[in-house]
């Protein structure tokens, strides 16, 4: 039920960004989608890609600090309210959401967003048990 | 003006006579007292009957500051410790501090020179002095303030921090002189002006500065920013703490060594060999006075020359040219001591890190600013903001609590830090510049 995303430690200076697109472009991997999290000094580039450990491994070959973390896309009905429902009911539960960011694509008629919860295999229970979408890596990957 | 008109005077041969006899007097006393001693000394060969001359002093031994945290923490004492009224310490290179203890005697001599040192900058009975150096551990702030109690002017234990209180303090209290490390007083000066106060309106006349190296043009500047006489004050806890050299308020021209309790000499601090009047090398002090610690030869690890000349002030005691800089890799950040091999062992103590880190030094208005660089590998590598800004905190943190500094945490990607083959360069320090 996993979404696997990799994460860049990139240092606040000219040109990083570029250079970490650059590299994945070369080494022929798309991104699905991303995030850019940032403070003064740095900023973590989360990733979903279409393979995560080539990213990874042509990443790491040239420096870069990453990590594979877990994530959980989740569908969201697109019309008012959609996301707040979710959100109530994660709270209901006492699972908080560490970050979450939007998925580029649709599913179909709904809209998708990616997770990172401090408890997740008790967030995928509340979801799942609520009715709501949970989307497998697999398919994210190449949707 | 002086406080002890015949010392400060004492004609040359006089003195020479007398740092002799009470150098005799020091090496008979530790090679009694003192096991260190006692080895260095017959490893040397050498004892108190076989030094003639001054120039004998050549063939003792050095004293490092190694040996004094090997001997941590009362192991250098020369007196048994009912004798000893005070403790104070300094930082050292690793966690251990360096211990130095004070009979009343001691205690006695440093107020007294100290005490020269405030007449010696221009400062009088009546005058009202705004202690800002730090009470506690660090001698600055009781160094002073004994001083200034033997001078018989009133004294403000201020102590550091808290800039707009000393600023009130300083307006309401009408202080007259002013003791703290001289970045310090330009910050108060900015601080100030930021309330609307014009530190050149204040009573201030007379500035005593010291516990980190500053330069001519920064007197100019503090001069004119803060309408004073600014002093430079040379002093290290090992050898007393401050006042053990003082600039003179007539000549302003190198800091007057008070012979009579200390013998200075300039060596190459490669070699070891005694350089001549003038020459440029590390400053090198016996104490021949003290009964607490007595010292023999101890290597200041400061970089200056020394000069004889007679000066205008009528003093005969020789001038240490301002301080260049070291011959170790000692940072002074406000006033504080420190040692980037201090900040290497916190920073191994977190776990993950990787020895890989640089200080950047830098003074920013007007203070001293101290930036750590860490490589974040993948062992500290976390994907979320809050981890890695808590660790950040968390060796702030200990920095501030171990060695008494404010610092920055940077982290920094891996291999951004320059790799050397030979010895790795650890600290960039900008402020030389300024």
């Amino acid at each position: 039920m996993h979404v696997e995303q990799i994460s860049i430690f990139i240092e606040n200076k000219f040109g990083r960004l570029a250079e970490v697109t650059r590299i994945l472009g070369d080494a022929g991997i798309n991104i699905r989608t991303l995030s850019l999290a940032d403070t003064s000094d740095f900023g973590i580039l989360r990733l979903i890609v279409n393979d995560t450990e080539k990213a990874r491994t042509v990443l790491k070959e040239r420096g870069f600090t990453v990590s594979k973390t877990e994530v959980v896309a989740v569908e969201i009905p697109d019309r008012p309210g959609g996301l707040a429902d979710i959100l109530q009911a994660l709270d209901a539960d006492g699972i908080n959401v560490e970050y979450m960011y939007a998925f580029v694509e649709r599913c179909g008629q709904n809209a998708v967003m990616i997770f990172r919860f401090d408890e997740t295999a008790k967030a995928i229970t509340t979801l799942t048990g609520r009715g709501f979408q949970i989307l497998p890596g697999e398919r994210l990957y190449n949707i | 003006m002086f406080f002890n008109e015949d010392f400060e005077t004492l004609p040359r041969e006089a003195l020479r006579a007398l740092q002799l006899k009470r150098l005799k007097a020091m090496v008979a006393r530790v090679q009694e007292s003192v096991p260190f001693y006692q080895e260095a000394l017959k490893k040397a060969g050498v004892n108190a009957d076989s030094i003639n001359s001054l120039e004998d002093l050549a063939r003792l031994p050095f004293t490092y500051k190694q040996d004094m945290r090997d001997s941590y923490p009362y192991r250098m004492f020369a007196v048994p410790m009912e004798e000893i009224v005070r403790i104070h310490a300094s930082s050292g290179t690793t966690g251990k501090p360096t211990v130095v203890g004070y009979t009343k005697k001691d205690i006695e001599n440093w107020s007294e020179l100290m005490a020269r040192s405030f007449v010696a900058a221009g400062v009088h009975r009546g005058d009202i002095i705004h202690n800002a150096y730090g009470y506690g551990l660090f001698t600055g702030g009781l160094g002073a303030h004994y001083g200034a109690e033997r001078l018989g002017a009133s004294v403000i234990p201020m102590s550091g921090g808290n800039t707009k209180k000393q600023i009130m303090i300083m307006q309401d209290f009408g202080s007259t002189v002013l003791t703290c490390t001289p970045s310090y007083s330009l910050f108060m000066a900015e601080a100030a002006k930021e309330e609307g106060i014009d530190f050149r309106e204040l009573k201030l006349k007379v500035g005593i500065f010291g516990a980190e190296p500053w330069s001519e043009e920064m007197r100019a500047d503090i001069e004119g920013k803060l309408n004073l006489s600014a002093v430079d004050i040379y002093g290290l806890s090992e050898i007393m703490g401050p006042g053990v050299a003082i600039e003179c308020h007539q000549a302003k021209k190198g800091l007057h060594i008070w012979e009579d309790h200390f013998i200075p000499e300039i060596i190459n601090p490669e070699t070891g060999a005694v350089l001549g009047e003038g020459e440029e090398g590390e400053l090198v002090i016996t104490t021949i006075t003290k009964e607490g610690i007595p010292l023999i030869r101890y290597r200041t690890r400061d970089i200056t020359s020394l000069t004889y000349e007679p000066c205008v002030c009528g003093r005969t005691h020789a001038r240490i040219a301002r301080m260049s800089g070291r011959s170790d890799d000692m940072l002074i950040i406000r006033g504080v001591n420190v040692f980037p091999s201090q900040i290497e062992s916190i920073l191994m103590s977190v776990e993950g890190v990787e020895p890989h880190y640089l200080l950047i030094v830098d003074r920013k208005e007007n203070l001293d600013t101290l930036e750590v660089q860490v490589e974040v590998g993948e062992h500290l590598f976390s994907d979320e903001i809050k981890h890695l800004q808590a660790l950040s905190q968390r060796i702030e943190k200990q920095i501030k609590e171990m060695l008494g500094v404010t610092s920055r945490v940077r982290l920094v990607e891996p291999k951004s830090i320059a790799r050397s083959e030979g010895k790795a360069k650890r600290v960039i320090d900008n402020r030389k510049k300024a």
